[in-house]
Parts: structure tokens; sequence; C-alpha cells
């Protein structure tokens, strides 16, 4: 049997024809915003024609380069009807989950965070520290969105929940570290069931702008009820974890915190790990999956749904606990939308109900604008971007589940 | 013998239709009850009450498991039903797709298990044997059907019939004591059916009850010790298959079905 | 009584407002189901568009009336064409993927267009000129009512008369409505459902323009963030009225308007923003339908 004639990958009239056209609608969308800058107290405005040259072009060649790939993908599709007995390379995914490859790689990793603090400035730390709390907090709401499939929109609700409770604690009883983290979590799970009550009955899109009300409410209620919450000038001097008493240095505490965090993120990943591979992880998944068979398959929908809000919100106090000590300043303004967003797309981009994409998700997402200073302008244009493409490109995250084998066939 | 499942005048009213209207059925352990009738008849519906998917208007579903308490399944939630000892499959297959085959089994499994949250994080002996049985059970049940070489494959892709039978394990992993199949043999090839034929009466003889939907009227005249015919929401006829198959009324209901036993 | 009267036109502007932001989502609603977190975005975007070309023609020289229409007319020329192109590059590809993925599609659109006019533009608030006239014979009421009051009532009605008489009485509202019942239907009876998709696309956002436009008129002040708050309001709205229905938009948009200017006058103007939001997630919990709508019932 003749193979087919390879598909060159030469662009063709028409893709050419296609990214001019787009790059000539860019050009003209994007005309009045990004060409035209307005002065208003000098009543000027200026000119930026060389804007205009760049969306024109970058689109031009975006949209080759799709047209490229996606002609590429179609000839390979084509190959492999016409020949499906060649075997087809299997994508190199499998490449690092051989134990052989794996554990040495998980030292590395494990050995580089733990001298972290001996390599690098506290300035650094306290990045590496802030990344990993948002790994907390993106595995928090993994639990909701990822294994459940609720799409939690007001998840900064708990993570400001956590906060206060510290803030207001140490405030008024000057209660420590150590002793508002487990009220904090207590306190979450409690919120999370509370407010997952009323929406337990929505649909997901009605589900998602309901916890999104309710995380702006609490917002404003912080914001505007002055006399418990202190108002939008929010709580300061809250302590620092403390240690069995030993005072330590600013850098010393902030080393301590590092660390303290990282034992929060691991324990985090045990737990939510042992969650998935159990009994109530199944229900989860089946829940996301097909609710209607997942009742009729004798799972009490309302209990599960409860006990995702309530886990996920106790993360997510708990992180605000961390985040309280770490900042010793706390105001609403830490806990708006756009913070809920931020973590919606670590898990987005992670891989809904995957661990280690969400942890590497998180890392990337924090560390990226921090080390790639010129870009760091962009960075919430990067991250609309991101949940945008990841739900078009790849909504299975980058690190797609993989299958857990029970049997040991494989 | 005590009817396993009593159903009393049972009506489900949407608004202004109604679309099961007083229907009366009961069911015995050990039985296989079919039940057929043109499309829209109210079929499905009616499994959707007798599952709790949906609250009848009206009429009694009395279920007297042997040796334990009668209880009325009325108004109860799906998952206190199928707790009860009800499973079902779905016309339109309803799996886990992006579940291996054996987790979909395993979802069964959830109503015959206890473990909550701190089992789950922290496993003690109790939750792990618990898993370990749920696995056990699980690879039996898939034995049985045929698919335990593909325990480990996403559920999606396995092709339509083994989806179907997958469906039917799950629904087996509940334990239950009656099972509810809603149009099994749909889109399945003549050996396929043989297959399904055979698992159908071996459940029957290990003391399940079955109440059966179906369109394939050779597997339902095969199989069936009971027929129940409905149209329009109501039961139109009763009887043995022979008996149904010479009844006027049902033949006037299939007017223009030839398909029909031979 | 005076105090009355001026509530009462605010809570009329602010529900012309309302009405033309959420006409926008009703229509996408009510056509794809999908609830466009990015339309808020599209008032702003016409506002700052509005801002640019005003000031442009300003500049030129150009005369106040000339001024004002011409920006108009920019404001939704542009966020029609933002609209378009949201709607193919962020939904068009998700058409058949699972419910949550446009929204969250969506959630990402509206990030992204917030941060871009923030880099194009400016982070700060920047003053809106005054476009809209003052009338001479308003004088004597200035307490109660402004021009631009007037304006904005008047214009809001006249384009929804317009979006009516185009719903109802055109081949394409006709194609709009059918598209809206059954998408499959209309794609068998010949409709370009596509096309169809777009233009409900285009018209919402540029209605939405125009409320912004005139909004930023009347405050004199306009910011990269103002679409968030006001997109939210006015979704708060078309569910109050019934999500998918148009005259439940307007509706809703006048209650929610005409309650928030009386209850910020008479009681409190510190939890605004609160009563909208808790309005929202009252409605969506106990009467998702809405005063107009109908509860949709899913087939198993």
């Amino acid at each position: 049997m003749t193979p087919a004639p390879e598909k060159t990958a030469m662009p063709t009239g028409k893709d050419i024809r296609q990214a001019l056209i787009a790059g000539l609608w860019f050009m003209f969308l994007t005309f009045p915003l990004l060409v035209i800058k307005v002065h208003p107290i000098e009543q000027t405005v200026t000119w930026r024609w060389a804007n205009m040259l760049w969306v024109g072009g970058l689109n031009a060649a975006v949209v080759l380069a799709c047209r490229l790939v996606a002609a590429r993908r179609a000839a390979g599709e084509e190959r492999r009807r016409q020949e499906p007995d060649r075997a087809v390379a299997a994508p190199s995914q499998a490449f690092f989950l051989t134990p052989s490859r794996l554990v040495p790689l998980l030292a590395a990793v494990g050995l580089f965070f733990l001298v972290f603090p001996l390599l690098f400035s506290t300035y650094q730390v306290n990045i590496m520290t802030t990344a990993l709390m948002y790994v907390v907090l993106g595995l928090g709401l993994n639990i909701v969105v990822g294994f459940a499939g609720l799409l939690d929109l007001g998840y900064v609700a708990f993570y400001a929940v956590g906060a206060y409770t510290y803030g207001l604690l140490h405030l008024h009883f000057g209660l420590g570290f150590w002793t508002a983290l487990p009220i904090g979590g207590l306190l979450g799970a409690l919120f999370g069931v509370l407010l997952g009550f009323p929406v337990l009955r929505l649909r997901g899109d009605y589900l998602a702008i309901v916890t999104l009300g309710f995380g702006e409410i609490i917002r404003l209620v912080l914001e505007n009820w002055g006399d418990f919450s202190q108002g939008p000038s929010g709580i300061a001097n809250i302590a620092r974890p403390g240690l069995f008493g030993i005072e330590m240095s600013l850098e010393t505490s902030l080393v301590y915190q590092y660390y303290l965090t990282i034992a929060m993120a691991l324990l985090t990943i045990f737990v939510v790990n042992r969650l998935r591979n159990s009994r109530i992880g199944r229900a989860w998944f089946a829940l996301r999956e097909d609710d209607i068979a997942c009742q009729a398959m004798g799972i009490n929908k309302t209990a599960i749904k409860l006990t995702a809000f309530a886990l996920g919100a106790t993360w997510a106090a708990m992180a605000g606990v961390l985040f309280a000590a770490k900042t010793t300043f706390i105001n609403p303004a830490s806990f708006t939308f756009l913070e809920s967003a931020i973590i919606l797309c670590i898990v987005v981009l992670g891989g809904m109900g995957s661990i280690v994409g969400v942890v590497a998700a998180a890392l990337i997402l924090m560390l990226l604008p921090e080390y790639l200073r010129a870009v760091a302008e962009y960075r919430m244009l990067v991250f609309g971007a991101v949940l945008v493409l990841m739900m078009i490109v790849r909504p299975q995250g980058l690190i797609p589940r993989v299958r857990r084998t029970y049997t040991g066939s494989h | 013998m005590q009817p396993l499942l009593t159903i009393n005048n049972l009506t489900m009213d949407f608004g202004g239709i109604r679309a099961v209207d007083r229907v009366d059925l009961r069911l015995r352990p050990g039985e296989i009850v079919a039940l057929i009738g043109p499309n829209g008849a109210g079929k499905t519906t009616l499994f959707n009450c007798l599952t709790g998917l949906h609250r009848p208007t009206g009429g009694d579903l009395v279920l007297t498991p042997p040796g334990r308490p009668q209880r009325n399944l009325n108004g109860l939630p799906p998952h206190r039903i199928t707790a009860a000892g009800l499973a079902r499959t779905f016309q339109n297959i309803r799996l886990f797709p992006h579940m291996t085959v054996l987790e979909n089994v395993m979802v069964g499994r959830h109503c015959r298990t206890t473990s909550k949250v701190f089992g789950a994080i922290f496993r003690p002996a109790m939750t792990v044997r618990e898993e370990r049985e749920t696995v056990g059970m699980s690879l039996a049940l898939l034995e049985r059907i045929g698919l335990a070489g593909q325990s480990d494959e996403w559920a999606a892709n396995l092709p339509y019939g083994a989806q179907r039978r997958l469906e039917i394990a799950r629904a087996l992993a509940t334990e239950p004591l009656l099972l509810l199949l809603d149009e099994p043999a749909a889109g399945m090839n003549p050996q396929e059916t043989q297959e399904l034929d055979a698992l159908i009466t071996s459940l029957r003889d290990e003391g399940l009850a079955i109440l059966l939907i179906e369109h394939d009227m050779k597997l339902v005249m095969r199989l069936s010790d009971h027929i129940v015919v409905m149209d329009y929401g109501r039961k139109i006829a009763e009887g043995t298959p022979e008996e149904i198959r010479r009844h006027p009324a049902v033949i006037r209901a299939y007017l223009g079905e030839e398909e029909y036993g031979a | 009584m005076e105090y009355f009267f001026e509530l009462l036109f605010s809570g009329l502007t602010r529900g012309s407002i309302y009405a033309l932001i959420a006409l926008g989502y009703t229509m996408v609603y009510g056509i794809i189901g999908l609830i466009n977190f990015a339309h808020g975005e599209m008032y702003m975007i016409g506002a700052f568009t509005a801002l640019i070309v005003s000031s442009v023609l300003t500049i030129y020289g150009l005369p106040l009336p000339a001024i004002l229409v011409l920006t108009a007319l920019a404001a939704a020329v542009w966020a029609g064409a933002y609209g378009f192109t949201v709607e193919r590059l962020a939904y068009r590809p998700l058409r058949n993927a699972p419910r949550l993925a446009p929204l969250i599609s969506a959630i990402g659109m509206s990030i992204f267009l917030q941060n871009y006019v923030l880099l194009a533009q400016t982070p700060d608030f920047v003053p809106f000129p005054a476009l809209i006239p003052e009338f001479a014979f308003l004088e004597p009421y200035g307490g109660i009512v402004g021009s631009s009051d007037l304006v904005i009532l008047a214009v809001s009605a006249l384009v929804m008369a317009a979006l009516t008489l185009l719903i109802k009485y055109t081949r394409i509202g006709k194609a709009m409505r059918a598209t809206a019942q059954d998408q499959k239907m209309a794609l068998l009876v010949g409709i370009n459902v596509d096309r169809i998709i777009s233009l409900t696309f285009v018209v919402g956002s540029a209605l939405a323009a125009i409320g912004g436009l005139l909004i930023a008129s009347h405050i004199g002040q306009i910011n990269f963030a103002i679409g968030f708050l006001a997109g939210i309001k006015a979704f708060t709205a078309a569910v109050l009225g019934g999500i998918g229905s148009i005259p439940g938009a307007v509706l809703g948009s006048f209650v929610l308007g005409l309650t928030e200017a009386f209850a910020t006058g008479y009681v409190s103007s510190d939890y605004e923003d609160v009563f909208a939001f808790s309005l929202l997630v009252l409605i969506l919990i106990f009467r998702p339908a809405g005063l107009l709508g109908k509860a949709a019932v899913e087939k198993v």
C-alpha cells in the first residue's frame, strides 16, 4: 500500500490570506485603545503607531502558526487512518512516572526546597513562602472544583475567615498563632457548611455566581462593619508564629515561617492525596461526572457536597491564618474576587483533580512573575489568557489525571 | 410468594401532563417482569418514580424485603432508595466516563460501605479492609460480565455493548434486591443480546427481581415471566408472554409493529 | 418631597443604564445559555472608546453635538467589534464543551480585557468630559433632574424601542428568537446560527457601550475596573426579571435601580453594593426563574 503524499509544512495561499485578515482586524480592533493615549490633564493625545504594527504582525504570525499546527495535526490523523497498524509513538507523559526516575527526581526537588533559605536571600524566601501558600490554597480549591466539580468563585471568603479569625483573636484576646490555627480551621469548616448549604440545589453556573456573591458580600461586610472588623484600615500588629517563646529576628522568623509553610503544604498534599484515593474521593468524582447517576448509585449528594465545601474551606482558612501571621497586617482589600480567580487559575492550569499539576501550577504562576521582572506588569493579563487558553486548548490541565491501577497489571 | 415490590395506583403529573396514570405492578424475588409499550408511554418515567428521581404525585411504592419490615419508598431521595435495595441502569448510558472501569463499579459499593473523611485520611484497619473488599468484589463483578481484563481502562473508551454491561455491573455492586434495566439490549448485536440474556437469567436464578424496559420483542418474549404493557401512561394489559402476544389492546397500541414474537 | 423626586430620577437613570447592559446578558443567555462574564467589560470599553474618540474630536474642534453623535457611534461600533471577537475566540470553540468551560473562559476574558485597558491606557481614574449639553429649560429643576438624566432616559427608551422592533418585526429578529428557542431546528431551517449568535453579541455589546458612554458623561470619571460591579448589578437585574427574557431584563433593571436609589437615599449608602449582591444570591437560590421567567425542567 503506497503511503499518502506527505503534506508539506508550507503555508497555503488561504492560510496567508486568513493571517492577513486577522492581522488587519486586530489592528482595527485595538486602534482606539492601543494607538491613542489620552492625557486628560494636558488635554492632549499621543499617537502610538508602532503598537499597531506590533498587533498586526503578532496576530498574523499567531494565526499562521495555528493554521500550520492544525494542518500538521490533520495530516497526522490522515496518516494514522490510512495505516492503522503503524505504531504511534506514545507521548512522553509517562517518562517521569517510572519509579527508577521518580524517586531521585522527588529527592532532588525535596532537597532543593529544604536548603533553599541557605542558598537564597530573605527576599527570595519570602516569595517562595507566598508561592507555597498558594499551593495550599490551590489544593484546597481543588477539592471543591477539581474533585467534586463545584465551581466555587467565592473561595477567597474562607481565606478571609481564617485571616480575620487570627487577626481578631489576637487583637481582642492576645491569642497566638498556634492557638488561632486550629480555631481558624474549624471556623473555616463551619463557614464552608454555612455557605455550602444554600447552594446545594443549584446548577453549575448559578452555583458559581452565588458563591461569587457570597465572597463579595463577606468582603463588603468586612469593609463596612467597622465595629467588628476594624473596617478598611484593617488589623495591624498581628503576631508572627512563635516557637516555644524563643525571640526571633525578622529574618529568622521569615525562615521559620518558610519551613512552617512547607510543612503545611506537605500536610495538604498528603491529606488531599489520601482523600482522592478513598471512598469519598470516588464519590466526589462520580458527582462531578454525572450527578444523577451518582445519586442512583446510593451516594448522598448533599452530604458529599457539604463535605467538599467544608474541607476546602478548612484549608483556605488555615492558609489565611498563615497569611495573617506572615504579613502581620490584614485588610479587606486582600480578599477580592480577583484573588479567587487567581486560585481558580491555578487549579485550571494544573488540571482539575491533579495534585502534582496544581502544585506545579501554583509554583509556576506565583514564581514566574517574580523572576521575569520584565513581564511582571503583564501578570494579570497572562492569568486571564491562561484561563481562556486552557479551556480551549487543554481543559484537562497541564498534567492530566493519571489512572490509578488497582491490579498492578500494567 | 410475597411480592418484593408493590406499586399501587402510581401517578405522576408534570404540570398538566399525566405521564403515569394509576399504574399497579407487583414484583416477586426471582421473577423477571418486562415493561413494554410504545415510545412516550411513561415507562422511563415510572422508573424515575421508582428510583426517587421524581416524587410521584400519587400512589404507593411498598418494598417488602424478605424477613424485614415493609417500607414505603414514596418521597425518599434516590440514594436512600438505592440503599434500600433498588438499583437501575439508564436508557442513555450514564457511566462515569473519566473514571476507570473498575472505579465505576467501585462507586456502586458506596452505599454498602461506611468509611468517611476520618477513615480516608488516617486509614485505620477497618478502612483498609473495606477498601480491599471493595476492590475484590468489584473485580469479581467485572469477571462475571467479562470485563476484568479492561479494569484499568477509561470507561469512556469501552465499546458500546461493553459500556452497557458495565452499567449493569455497577448496579449489581450496590447489592440490590431489585434490578431495574432500562433498554439494556439497545444497540446490541445478536451475540451481545444472547450474552445479556444469559446474564439476566443467571441473575434471576440467584433470586434477584428484575424489571426490564425493552423494545427487543424476541428477547422480551424469551426472558420474561410476566409482561406489563403501558400506553399513554396507563397499564393497558398484563400477563404471560403468550397472553400478551394475542392481546387485542396490545396489538392496537403497537399497530404497525410486525416485529412481535415469532 | 423634592428629595423623593430626586431619588426617583436617580433610580430611573440607574435603571436605564442597568437595562442597557442587562439586555446584553439576557440575549446571550437566551441564545446560548452562557453567562457572559466579560459583558461588563464591553460597558467599560465603550466608555474608554468614547473618552478617546471625544478627546480626539475635541482637539480637532468639532461642535459638541457632532462629537456626541460620533462618539456614540464609535463606542457602539468598537464595543460591538470587541463583543464579536470575544465570542469568536473564547466561546465559539467551547460550544460543545461542558457548561463550566465557557464560564471559566469568560472569567479569563474579563480579567484579560480589564488588564488590557489598564496597560493600554492607565490604572488611574480618568476624568470624562461632560458630553451632554445642559438644557436651559431644566434650570429651575436643577436639584431634582439634570439634562443628562433626561438624555439617559430618552436614549435608553429609544434604544430599547428600537431593539424591540428589531426582535419582533424583522426577519433577523425572528431568526434570533428561533435560535434562542431551538438551535438545532434553527440550523435545519436554514438559519445561519453562527451569524445570529455573533449578531447577538454585537448588539448586546453596542448597547452596553452606549450605557457606558452615557453614565460616564453623567458621573464624570471612568476607570478600567468599572465593568465588574456594573456587570454584576446588571446581571442581577437580568436574573431578577427572568434571565433570557428581554422585557424581564428591562423590568428587573428598573426595579433594581429604583430600589437601590430609594434604599441608599432613605436608609444608608454604605451597604449599597451588599444589597445588590444579596439580592442576586437570594434570587438565584429561591426564585432562579425571576419575575417573568419559567422554571426549566431537566429531562433524565
